[in-house]
């Protein structure tokens, strides 16, 4: 079988690489040719993946809730209804839940059956958070993981495992930093990682982004 | 089903390895193999729950090697040939050889918008709710060899009602294409200890959304248990 020469090769996964490349384009030109998809709205769909949906969202979200409380208490309340209210995207989908990080409680999102994620305040999940060392070891060894990601709480801080098993969808609420008073949303954003909205990490602080 | 996709709790996976400024896509294809699963689903060929379970009827030794997006390609074509939508000749020859079936629409741009969010899962409730938050209830012992939400490490352990969340589409019937039959969906908090034995981390709470029929009132025995009890 002759093999296909993109320069997409990146060695590790090269030889699945150049398999699926042909078999997902022998799919596209059959579902087409069927009258199943328009490519063009193919290309649609992505571009507005890799543009408009991302971890920016979540981040507005959180950066607000850190500086009006009655959008907080909202958001705790019924997060698909305050995260529809800011209107940063099309559509929030059902049944989202902010999960709120305090001094005595750290929150971490997983899928353990599959890779649940809200995509529409975070974006396409990681390749990490689909992978099999992750989705195994989240629910019995969460402080293992944060080693994994340089994160070390203290031994007191307890430890709350979401496993995303329905169409529930979590986003963890971070704890704003310290010494960021008086910031306005904007700075505060610059703050929120994605990881410390799926609780695998703690947001950047002044100095980190001086 | 039992399979390998249901991980929670194994061991021998090594480190959680992060990549540094990962892209959206590793490759062109990944972004047409996605976008092709979630147009199928978006036009109502199949379901949502049709589509995890397509995933979790891959081989063990598949579903290890391939990458996600690999057994997307995977799943995508053994649900277009399982609901008769092409032939396997077809994909063999990279074009239609036969004319399409009928579906209720096809995929364009103006379904683009409903890819992007998540569908409503919430339907109105078919009776009361059979617990309340704060009852102690039992993940059940069950292994049904079909798709179920119910993961196996909290089979049979014990854990408290945190919160309801309205009755939602069932997963276990919905993936067998047996009607929606919605269920209560609850949210039930376990000890770390309960799942894991003594030596677990004692500040480690885990908790599962858990539809209805998942739980029993943690006051029934376990059937084996009472048997065991009673020779």
């Amino acid at each position: 079988m002759a093999h296909d020469h993109d320069h997409n090769d990146d060695g590790e996964h090269g030889s699945e690489l150049s398999e699926m490349q042909l078999r997902v384009r022998a799919l596209e030109t059959v579902l087409a040719e069927k009258g199943y998809i328009d490519p063009a709205a193919l290309d649609l769909m992505i571009e507005t993946i890799e543009t408009k949906i991302g971890p920016h969202n979540g981040a507005r979200v959180v950066a607000k809730a850190w500086t009006d409380s009655a959008f907080k208490q909202t958001l705790i309340e019924d997060a698909t209804k305050a995260v529809q209210a800011l209107g940063l995207i099309n559509r929030v989908g059902d049944h989202l839940i902010a999960v709120e990080n305090t001094p005595k409680l750290h929150n971490m999102i997983v899928c353990t059956l599959c890779s649940c994620y809200p995509w529409e305040v975070l974006g396409l999940p990681p390749v990490w958070y689909k992978s099999a060392p992750y989705r195994s070891r989240a629910v019995n060894d969460p402080r293992g993981v944060l080693a994994d990601f340089g994160v070390k709480l203290p031994a007191h801080t307890q430890i709350r495992v979401w496993d995303s098993t329905a169409e529930t969808r979590f986003i963890v609420l971070p704890m704003r930093p310290a010494g960021t008073e008086g910031w306005s949303e904007d700075q505060l954003a610059a703050l929120v990682t994605r990881d410390c909205m799926i609780g695998t990490g703690l947001p950047k602080g002044p100095k980190d982004i001086a | 089903m039992d399979g390998i996709h249901d991980m929670g709790g194994m061991h021998g996976f090594g480190k959680v390895e992060p990549e540094n400024n990962e892209p959206v896509f590793h490759a062109a294809w990944e972004a047409r193999c996605l976008a092709l699963n979630r147009a199928m689903v978006a036009i109502g060929a199949w379901t949502i729950d049709e589509d995890r379970a397509g995933i979790e009827e891959l081989p063990p030794q598949v579903y290890l090697a391939r990458s996600y997006y690999g057994k997307w390609a995977l799943r995508l074509e053994s649900l277009l040939v399982k609901c008769g939508l092409l032939a396997t000749d077809e994909i063999a020859a990279g074009h239609a050889l036969r004319a399409g079936k009928p579906l209720k629409r096809r995929f364009d741009a103006a379904v683009v918008p409903r890819t992007l969010t998540r569908g409503s899962f919430g339907r109105p409730a078919q009776s009361p709710a059979r617990f309340n938050i704060g009852d102690r209830v039992r993940a059940k012992n069950i292994h049904p060899p079909t798709h179920t939400r119910l993961p196996r490490y909290a089979r049979g352990r014990v854990g408290v009602i945190e919160a309801l969340r309205g009755c939602h589409v069932f997963p276990d019937s919905s993936a067998l294409r047996a009607g929606e039959s919605p269920q209560w969906l609850y949210t039930v908090l376990f000890e770390g200890r309960e799942l894991w034995g003594e030596t677990t981390d004692p500040t480690l709470t885990v908790s599962i959304e858990a539809f209805e029929p998942y739980l029993e009132p943690a006051s029934v025995i376990p059937a084996e248990r009472s048997e065991s009890r009673n020779p």
